[in-house]
């Protein structure tokens, strides 16, 4: 392919790529720092772009749904942790797999009930509508361009917040070891509500963002949650950083996987998987066991 | 009477049951028992690996699908297959399948040996799901139940469908008491040593990872086995049959049904089924209340359907651990081997 | 610990209570249970159709057009009432040998009404194909085998196959003077068939398809492909998508600029039902289809009429097939008075039926019991079906392998 092709097809992959590090960042967060296998993960993503649906729907513009769909996410974030996540705290990873697994399914059935089993569209708001031309005959969507700029800066964030922060570091002491962060006085349970709000909040947001161009339908939290533990597993469970090189490494192997061997395609990440296990059993930044 | 008596009166009672299951029941309740039948080999197979070895496959529907495959590949359109032939075929495939998946796999472990178990079965999956000379995700069709025939004489039709009950129960049965058999034998409580203390067990000598990989194999081969009479049943297989939904599943039916009883993840395969087949009826809703259910066994029922079983029977709880619902020693160390390191500070 | 104690016994006594009633209640519903009321009673309608997911659409619209169908003749099928079992299909292929056997053995449905999805309709094709009852009328799935190698006394179709609006949609693309194509669909039997009859069409007409795109079905994410497609400059692309999958399609592909320079073709599918969603970039889009909004016939006005007052939304296609399955199903019942286990009648009045209020205009059974109609040229204009002529005469399938003919 020319220059100009594989360029764009990079493009289109580290865009993905910036999504699903939105959501794998959540699920290694709350893997690393709290022990839990969340599989329900996927969910936050669905309910997220459900949320920017409905909210544009109702107050006219996506971006102002955003900011209310924000908060939103968090409180359900929270809601779920109080309810349910605190009784998997000393339970063997099989129940935690169990009960997420039921929350799957209990998320999925509400918002059939709540917005019915249809495929909905959600417009790109229109300042974002255009396009830049990148060969005679394909133009690159300005919004796919604002999604990567906003991952870009909330990964930012995120490395902000954690390293530089007095939540950050007793995030990462309740990950080092969280016996010894309890017995130096760290409430740990307040720092695993936090942790679990903020890994729902960024993986609902991932969906917000990216509902413009994944279009809102019922499963949709599935497809991503699947790739999202690949990402984590080859990033390193608990690493912010492992989930971006996984979520680019992914990213962009799937989308040059589509064109270059699309008999292959979809074995190529999991093959990505295998071999990074084989080679570095606790992933490429994680801690070894 | 002892607890493993009545115990073993309950089996008999209940396996005297189904056998008398398909003269009262309408046609399609008895296909309902035969899937759950399959469904409660396949949930053995698993609980073998979970429950007595301690390893946490999620990629087990790789070995219920595969033979399907090979079932339809074996089967022509003109005519049905020898069992003998068919059995060989799927068996030695899912064999074979599972010493490769298995030596790759049980060089990891706890969440590690999850994710590639589950990573080897979506290659599966999508193998399947991109061929198109087997139906890529449309699947492919058994044209004819496998017969087991002496020269001109059928001797077993699978076809009929009472016949295909029977077979199906005898292999339950079969099946129950092979494993029994496997786990009371030493081997058997090698990889019982295995689930509770890997280094220990290997610390007295044994070769903990050539344990680990033949019970792997054991339990594939099953599973392969539960896949074949199930692709024999429905007469059609599809890559969903591999994915790990069908994974997901089963693992759930084992937890649900108490695992590391053997008989318990059958009793899970049963409500399971039943539950939903029920709830279908009764309600659009049915999906919902399964969330909820699922949810509730695992606040309130630790060990499953089968541990509810014994305490009704009057039994003590596994470790007197109940009341705060911890039974087993983590798979994984409760810090999973990983820090939030700084964000990506280095 | 006493309290302790009491509880657990007390719970123990419940739950023992609860598992009994349960162990009989499921016993009990295990015993078979319909008993014969006499011919009264009402007829039995099985639907299997997508209510979830990309396809949701298409099943509303079916199910809403063959109930309205029903109710404009009192609500009577040979004078007796009707009852319908729908099942959502989810367009799981893997759960359909278990809804299907559920509507055939458990609810025991006189007509099973369904699928859309092709791979769906070749399993409910195999069995139904295997036994005398129910009699099973196709409202959509396109899979050429359902009345090819599969084909069965008790099974119809009203709506195609899968070569039927694809063929003419490739012969337009060569007519047009394109030469070069790439074909772009979902990898399963539809998409297969329907690129294939395109390409044949294209190919026999003077035209090369330079590549060949599948994706996985139901995946949505095209961006790598539409780059692939413009690295490849073809003179036009033929394309099948449907339901929510089309809208995003067109939408995708007109946002990445696509649909200004390299034409879109396609089975009329690509823009049935989606040009209010996909708004303009669905705009001047030909494709062939048995069907067209503007049709200028009585019938078609009048049925898109009720049925916009039925139900709020504009008929298509897929609300068009509803709607002569409920003919068909008129004029079984009326043919033996209601008596349907008489089925050989059924099936005989079945073969001669004939669709004269039927909004595609009317149509017959081929032997292979498929539609033998006009497939219709039609552009997308200001989100409209116009329909701009005939692109093929009383098509009729090939039918390869089918032992009824």
């Amino acid at each position: 392919m020319d220059i100009a092709i594989f360029l764009i097809q990079v493009l289109n992959g580290v865009q993905y790529g910036f999504m699903l590090f939105l959501v794998a960042s959540g699920l290694t967060l709350i893997f690393g720092v709290m022990g839990i296998i969340n599989i329900a993960h996927g969910a936050f993503y669905m309910i997220g772009a459900y949320l920017a649906f409905w909210l544009t729907g109702v107050v006219g513009n996506f971006f102002l749904a955003i900011v209310l769909g924000i908060p939103l996410m968090v409180a359900i974030g929270y809601a779920i942790e109080r309810l349910a996540i605190t009784h998997l705290y000393h339970r063997d990873h099989l129940y935690q797999v169990l009960l997420t697994y039921g929350l799957i399914l209990i998320f999925n059935e509400t918002q059939k009930l709540l917005w019915g089993t249809g495929f909905h569209s959600v417009r790109v708001p229109a300042i974002l509508a255009g396009s830049v031309p990148l060969t005679e005959t394909l133009v690159y969507p300005h919004y796919r361009l604002f999604i990567s700029v906003v991952c870009l800066a909330v990964a930012a964030g995120m490395y902000a917040v954690i390293s530089r922060t007095k939540l950050g570091m007793m995030i990462r002491a309740g990950a080092s070891n969280r016996e010894m962060a309890q017995a130096l006085g760290i409430d740990i349970g307040k720092v695993f509500a936090i942790v679990f709000s903020l890994g729902a909040a960024l993986a609902g947001f991932s969906g917000m963002i990216g509902a413009p161009v994944s279009s809102v339908y019922p499963g949709m939290g599935d497809e991503i949650l699947i790739v999202s533990f690949v990402v984590v597993v080859i990033g390193g469970i608990g690493s912010i950083k492992g989930a971006f090189v996984g979520a680019m490494l992914i990213g962009l192997a799937d989308t040059f996987g589509r064109v270059l061997l699309p008999e292959l395609a979809a074995m190529v990440v999991y093959s990505l998987m295998v071999m990074v296990l084989l080679w570095r059993p606790q992933g490429l930044f994680g801690r070894p066991a | 009477m002892t607890r493993s008596q009545s115990l073993a009166g309950l089996l008999c009672a209940a396996v005297l049951g189904l056998a008398v299951f398909p003269w009262f029941a309408g046609e399609f309740y008895i296909g309902l028992m035969i899937r759950i039948m399959i469904l409660g080999i396949f949930a053995m197979s698993l609980d073998f690996l979970v429950g007595y070895t301690g390893l946490i496959s999620f990629g087990h529907a790789a070995f219920f699908g595969l033979t399907g495959y090979i079932l339809a590949i074996v089967t022509p359109e003109s005519g049905p297959v020898t069992l003998w032939y068919a059995l060989f075929m799927c068996l030695s495939g899912s064999a074979i399948a599972a010493l490769a998946i298995g030596w790759v796999s049980v060089r990891t472990s706890g969440i590690y040996f999850i994710m590639i178990t589950l990573a080897i079965s979506q290659m599966f999956y999508y193998y399947f799901n991109e061929s198109v000379e087997l139906g890529s995700s449309d699947g492919i069709f058994i044209f004819h139940r496998p017969i087991v025939a002496l020269g001109e004489l059928t001797l077993i039709d699978l076809g009929d469908e009472f016949t295909l009950y029977y077979f199906v129960l005898v292999s339950l049965a079969g099946s129950y008491l092979a494993l029994m058999m496997v786990l009371g034998s030493p081997f058997g409580k090698v990889i019982q040593g295995v689930r509770v203390n890997e280094a220990r067990t290997r610390a007295l000598g044994f070769a903990t990872q050539r344990y680990k990989l033949v019970s792997f194999v054991i339990s594939g081969t099953l599973a392969g086995y539960a896949g074949f009479l199930e692709a024999t049943h429905t007469g059609f297989v599809s890559p969903a049959t591999l994915g790990w939904h069908e994974s997901g599943t089963i693992l759930m039916i084992v937890i649900l049904g108490g695992i590391g009883t053997l008989y318990g993840p059958v009793l899970g395969a049963f409500v399971m089924v039943f539950l939903q087949d029920k709830l279908q009826e009764f309600s659009e809703l049915w999906l919902l209340m399964m969330g909820f259910f699922v949810v509730a066994v695992v606040l309130f029922l630790p060990h499953g359907i089968a541990g509810l079983i014994a305490r009704l029977a009057g039994a003590r709880p596994a470790n007197g651990a109940e009341e705060t619902g911890q039974d087993r020693k983590p798979a994984v160390p409760a810090k999973a081997g990983g820090a939030a390191d700084g964000g990506g500070a280095e | 610990m006493i309290k302790k104690q009491s509880l657990t016994t007390t719970r123990r006594r419940f739950l023992t209570g609860t598992a009994a009633a349960t162990g009989l209640a499921v016993a009990g519903s295990a015993l078979p249970t319909r008993f014969a009321i006499g011919a009264m009673a009402p007829i039995k309608i099985g639907i299997l159709l997508p209510y979830s997911g990309t396809y949701a659409q298409l099943g509303n619209a079916i199910t809403d057009a063959l109930k309205l169908r029903i109710e404009q003749a009192e609500g009577k099928l040979g004078g007796r009432g009707v009852e319908y079992v729908a099942i959502d299909s989810e367009m799981s292929v893997p759960k359909a040998p278990t809804n299907t056997e559920k509507l055939i053995k458990k609810d025991e449905v006189d007509f099973l009404v369904g699928p859309v999805h092709s791979g769906i309709a070749a399993v409910m094709a195999k069995i139904v194909g295997g036994r005398e009852t129910p009699i099973m009328i196709v409202p959509n799935a396109g899979s050429n085998e359902v009345t090819g190698e599969l084909c069965a006394k008790n099974i119809f179709r009203t709506s195609f196959s899968n070569w039927q609006p694809a063929y003419p949609g490739g012969e337009l693309m060569a007519k047009e003077g394109h030469k070069t194509a790439v074909t772009i669909s979902w990898k399963y039997g539809a998409g297969i068939e329907m690129m294939g009859a395109g390409k044949d069409a294209f190919e026999k007409n003077g035209g090369k398809v330079v590549q060949e795109i599948l994706i996985p079905f139901p995946q949505v994410e095209f961006q790598a492909h539409l780059a692939e497609i413009a690295a490849l400059k073809p003179d036009a692309v033929f394309a099948f998508f449907s339901g929510g999958g089309a809208t995003k399609f067109l939408q995708d592909y007109a946002a990445a600029g696509l649909k200004d320079n390299i034409p879109l073709y396609g089975p009329g599918f690509l823009t049935e039902g989606v040009t209010k969603a996909a708004g303009a970039a669905a705009e001047g889009i030909k494709t062939t289809l048995h069907y067209a909004d503007t049709l200028d016939t009585d019938a078609n006005r009048n049925f898109r009429a009720a049925y916009e007052k039925a139900t709020g939304r504009s008929a298509d296609v897929f609300a068009v097939q509803g709607y002569d399955t409920g003919s068909l199903l008129l004029q079984a019942a009326a043919a033996v008075n209601g008596d349907i286990s008489a089925t050989a009648d059924v099936i005989k009045a079945m073969e001669a039926a004939t669709f004269p209020d039927s909004p595609r205009g009317d149509w017959r059974m081929s032997k292979s019991h498929n539609p033998i109609m006009d497939i219709y040229l039609r552009q997308v204009v200001d989100g409209e079906q116009k329909l701009l002529g005939v692109a093929a005469k009383a098509l009729e399938d090939p039918a390869t392998g089918c032992k009824l003919i």
